[in-house]
């Protein structure tokens, strides 16, 4: 008999705390499912057209603007010869924004001296990986950028 | 006992010990141990303090949720609202929660009041716990009052309009109180912002330190025992012990509380009949107000008394004088256990007994006749 009760016991403390768990789980899952934040809706963009004209960006005393790719936050400089690149404005380190050196010739994040070739290659300091390269197409005085693969 | 039992009660043992060597919780322990709670035929009544507080963990939880997407603002109040109940995982539950549980709080709330009042165990010594439970039912209002416009829609922004229009004529400070509730002279973005400080950092806080003393009160005063057993033997009283059997039962019937709120936010997250909140159409200044335009439940006995008067009694205007009477009405109820002097002897009063049963008539009638006149 000795068993038995113990059975009865396990199968008790089993429902009860099966019960438990399930309550506890059906309290935390919506609670935690709700502190997800549900995905934002992105337009997808094939290019973009800027708001801005070179000759702004020549204006600028490093010789770049910002500007917003959907989500991205990109830089758009003039290299030494006086070509337009743009690049990814995301240090590819810990995501500071990084800026344009016209005396340095190079693409420098200032949060940890991160450096950078015009055509975004890491070449010096911590970051990881290189910035990804937008395609700019000037038509006129107007400036459209793309990205690379579409 | 098993082994595993021994080795389990021993680690509990030791970090009690480790906790009690720092802190010397036993005496507190002991005190607990000693607590009574009187057994009777209303004793189903001390658990709707118990239900209240439950239902407010319940607002505090939920609506820390519904701060991390809400964003206050004429332009993105709505939006944010509609995004939650649209978008949000769960967001339609954690809204139907919120509402529903500041609702049934509303109610327990009510229940409490009246039973503390008609078995007048508001009478000395419990006089400041009688008190700090009104100061607590006027923030709960608020806190109703003020939630209510958050969203941003037709019905709360009338509603507001309404309700700080009464600020409005009250005399000499009436007019300043209006312009400070509504951040300007009319309800707009600012009025939201304003009530959105309200709703969830100032009247918490102060909700907080009141609910503290409330309790603390209770806990050192013990439960009040019906007046009939005054001239009870010692041998016809019963009592349970607080810990661990009424608290056990406390929550038990939080379990419960908590089921039943599942289900009515599951089955009906919008509320049902007289007690709903569809999100509706955004507010619009410049819109006519929705045909029907009432207040929560909890406020239509007073809504509705307000409709009854004529526009002038004698020199005075009739909500003016009518929002007199419930200030004045409302004061005497909060000091009852100092008027009430008969039932600090011991005595029932049946002045005080009536005077309460008129007033729950009077709540109830309005309350109904709010609902079935046009």
């Amino acid at each position: 008999m000795a068993s038995d009760k113990t059975t009865r016991r396990g199968f008790l403390e089993f429902v009860l705390g099966g019960g438990v768990i399930a309550t506890l789980g059906a309290i935390f899952y919506p609670m935690f499912k709700y502190i997800t934040p549900p995905p934002v809706a992105e337009a997808k963009l094939s290019q973009l057209k800027l708001s801005f004209t070179r000759a702004d960006i020549e204006a600028e005393k490093q010789k770049a603007k910002y500007f917003k790719y959907g989500r991205h936050l990109g830089i758009i400089f003039l290299e030494d010869k006086n070509v337009l690149g743009a690049l990814s404005a995301i240090c590819t380190h810990l995501q500071c924004t990084v800026q344009n050196r016209p005396d340095w010739g190079i693409i420098w994040c200032a949060c940890h001296n991160g450096k950078y070739s015009y055509d975004g290659k890491n070449i010096s300091g911590p970051p990881p990986r290189p910035l990804f390269q937008f395609k700019v197409k000037e038509v006129g005085d107007t400036i459209f950028v793309s990205l690379e693969d579409s | 006992m098993n082994n595993k039992d021994n080795v389990q009660s021993g680690l509990v043992k030791n970090v009690y010990r480790w906790i009690d060597d720092r802190f010397q919780i036993n005496a507190l322990v002991d005190y607990m141990s000693h607590k009574e709670v009187p057994v009777h035929r209303h004793s189903a009544f001390y658990y709707f303090g118990g239900i209240a507080l439950f239902l407010f963990i319940v607002q505090v939880i939920t609506g820390i949720l519904l701060l991390m997407y809400y964003r206050p603002g004429a332009d993105s109040a709505y939006e944010s609202v509609r995004f939650i109940i649209t978008n949000v995982s769960f967001g339609w539950l954690i809204r139907a929660l919120h509402s529903w549980s500041a609702n049934l709080m509303i109610f327990a709330v009510f229940v409490h009041m009246f039973s503390v009042y008609f078995t007048s165990a508001y009478r000395k010594p419990r006089e400041l716990t009688w008190v700090s439970g009104m100061l607590l039912l006027a923030l709960a209002l608020f806190f109703g009052f003020s939630g209510y416009l958050l969203p941003w829609n037709q019905l709360s922004f009338f509603a507001t309009r309404v309700g700080t229009g009464m600020a409005g004529i009250a005399p000499v400070i009436g007019e300043k109180l209006l312009i400070i509730l509504r951040g300007g002279e009319e309800v707009t973005g600012a009025t939201i912002g304003r009530f959105f400080g309200l709703h969830v950092a100032i009247l918490p806080g102060i909700f907080t330190v009141l609910l503290s003393a409330h309790l603390i009160f209770i806990q050192r005063q013990g439960m009040s025992e019906p007046l009939e057993w005054k001239n009870k033997g010692a041998h016809e009283k019963r009592y349970i012990k607080f810990f661990p059997s009424f608290l056990m039962r406390d929550l038990l019937v939080w379990l419960i509380v908590l089921n039943v709120l599942a289900v009515l936010a599951v089955v009906f997250p919008d509320g049902i009949g007289l007690v709903h909140w569809p999100l509706g159409i955004k507010a619009d200044p410049f819109a006519p107000p929705p045909a029907v335009i009432r207040p929560e439940w909890y406020f239509m006995f007073a809504f509705q008394a307000l409709k009854f008067l004529p526009a002038h009694i004698l020199f005075i205007e009739g909500e003016l004088l009518g929002m007199g009477v419930f200030t004045v009405g409302g004061i005497i109820w909060a000091l009852v256990p100092f008027l009430d002097k008969k039932s600090s002897k011991g005595q029932k009063s049946k002045f005080f007994q009536a005077f309460g049963c008129f007033v729950l008539a009077f709540i109830i009638v309005m309350t109904f006749l709010g609902y079935i006149l046009k």
